[in-house]
């Protein structure tokens, strides 16, 4: 079988156009935000296209929210193990020394006692959290959205990413602005009316309905804004990565 | 060649082996991936939640792969859900832009209505009796099989391309939380997300026991012609008649 010259062409013209094609789809996909921390590796095309599609698509969902009748009885909560000094001390004192602190690319550093925490507004939901492992359960959240904490230190407008860390050692995520400013992602300090048991999370969980249950990191205590992932860690976004899971969880 | 049965051309179009293939590979990617993400929680519920405080629909007599689950075995499995997820949703991603190709290309080409569609005679109570019943017997097909679908392959493979695929592919995404928030429907249509869990499981194994009747039913038709008709295009048999 010969292969026509012009035929040689139209193909020469088509691979091209797919090779330019491809590397403008990478920079607007880059531009737009659209491309994942943990991108890289053999895994990564398949973590980019959930992550870019979800993006596109959930830019403004939001996460189903069930009815009081619905909350799980008895309330679930997956064990997270024994824990370190430093969150038994602060338990001892009832947490009034726990501190939020928010750093990094915002113009008035902040630092939150949970007190302070309960007086900003608060959003109340009853949402699902769904392990990776396949269970799931529904609870009621009370918390002050990310977003009004992210409002009250002043975010850069180039910030791209919020870090989140557990006082809990190793125990760190990140989200993108549009998760971070969404209005269900909360930094909970309630669950089911009253304060956070221990093993759920307690006294300051981030909330995230949209994503899988290990983006709900607990113990929260402090917050890095920033436009340079590659900073934290080993640069994958958060710890799951680390560990062999997806950074982004919505799926 | 204008025999009976004979056709024009190859016996699967380089197309249809090229999609098979790569469905096939990401078909075997999928089962073991999910069998190792079902291992971290091997109990299945109804409705939207369910956790080990929960009665299960059903549980599966397996080890687990996390302490939480009590299964009565005195040991758990080496936790393997992160590449298991990975790579679960890489050759999901492959297998239904492979798919959509296929059907879009099938619809467009006449392979459906040609190759799969059934003829209304082949559908009735006698014809499908007699079809079922050689196929019960292992009869091995006539040479003229070779080159066209019987009526319970047509009404099987339109059954695991248009129910069984479909399905599948909706429970998996009834899964993902950031799905369900731009679509709601797409999980409470299935009475909630534990289960789309379980009617993912379920259908995977009906997809499981197509795979192993599909294999063999190839052993008992040939496994060379078969296997060198999906991979070169021809049976052996044609060649010979050339």
């Amino acid at each position: 079988m010969s292969i026509s010259r012009r035929k040689l062409f139209t193909r020469g013209l088509a691979a091209t156009a797919s090779a330019a094609g491809l590397g403008v789809a990478a920079r607007l996909a880059q531009k737009y935000g659209l491309i994942p921390p943990d991108h890289g590796g053999i895994y990564g095309a398949g973590e980019t296209l959930t992550y870019a599609c979800q993006r596109l698509l959930t830019k403004h969902s939001m996460a189903r929210e069930f009815s009081r009748s619905q909350i799980s009885s008895p309330p679930f909560a997956n064990d997270t193990g024994p824990l370190t000094d430093a969150y038994k001390r602060l338990q001892l004192g009832g947490f009034a020394d726990w501190r939020l602190t928010v750093g990094g690319m915002v113009t008035q550093p902040g630092s939150f006692s949970l007190a302070e925490l309960r007086s900003f507004p608060a959003r109340t939901q009853i949402t699902e959290i769904a392990c990776e492992e396949g269970w799931s359960y529904i609870a009621e959240w009370t918390g002050v959205p990310l977003s009004h904490v992210l409002h009250l230190v002043g975010t850069h407008p180039k910030a791209t990413h919020v870090v989140y860390q557990s006082i809990e050692p190793d125990w760190w995520d990140s989200m993108d602005m549009a998760e971070a400013l969404h209005p269900q992602t909360l930094l909970a300090h309630a669950m089911n009316g009253g304060d956070i048991p221990t093993g759920s999370g307690g006294p300051l969980r981030m909330r995230v309905p949209r994503q899988l249950g290990y983006k709900s990191v607990k113990y929260i205590t402090h917050l890095t804004v920033t436009n340079d992932l590659k900073k934290f860690g080993k640069g994958l976004g958060s710890a799951a990565p680390e560990g062999g899971y997806a950074w982004y969880a919505g799926i | 060649m204008a025999g009976a049965g004979w056709v024009d051309g190859p016996r699967h179009t380089l197309f249809v082996r090229v999609t098979h293939w790569i469905t096939t590979l990401c078909f075997f990617a999928l089962l073991v991936t999910g069998f190792e993400i079902v291992l971290s929680h091997p109990r299945f519920y109804w409705g939207e939640t369910g956790n080990i405080l929960t009665r299960p629909l059903f549980v599966l007599p397996i080890p687990a792969s996390r302490a939480s689950v009590e299964t009565g075995y005195g040991y758990v499995l080496p936790d393997q859900n992160g590449w298991s997820r990975a790579l679960h949703f890489q050759a999901a991603w492959l297998a239904v832009l492979t798919g959509l190709l296929y059907v879009v290309s099938g619809l467009a080409g006449r392979h459906f209505r040609k190759d799969l569609l059934p003829a209304w005679a082949d559908l009735s109570p006698r014809a499908l009796i007699a079809a079922t019943g050689s196929h019960l017997h292992f009869a091995r097909p006539d040479a003229s099989e070779a080159w066209s679908y019987n009526v319970l392959q047509r009404l099987t493979y339109i059954l695991v391309i248009f129910v069984l695929f479909p399905l599948v592919i909706w429970s998996g995404l009834a899964m993902s939380p950031g799905f369900t928030s731009a679509f709601p429907a797409s999980v409470t249509l299935l009475g909630g997300r534990q289960s789309a869990r379980t009617i993912h499981f379920l259908v995977s194994i009906a997809l499981l026991l197509f795979l192993l009747i599909h294999v063999l039913m190839i052993f008992v038709a040939g496994f060379a012609s078969r296997m060198r008709a999906m991979i070169m295009g021809n049976p052996p048999a044609h060649r010979e008649h050339i």
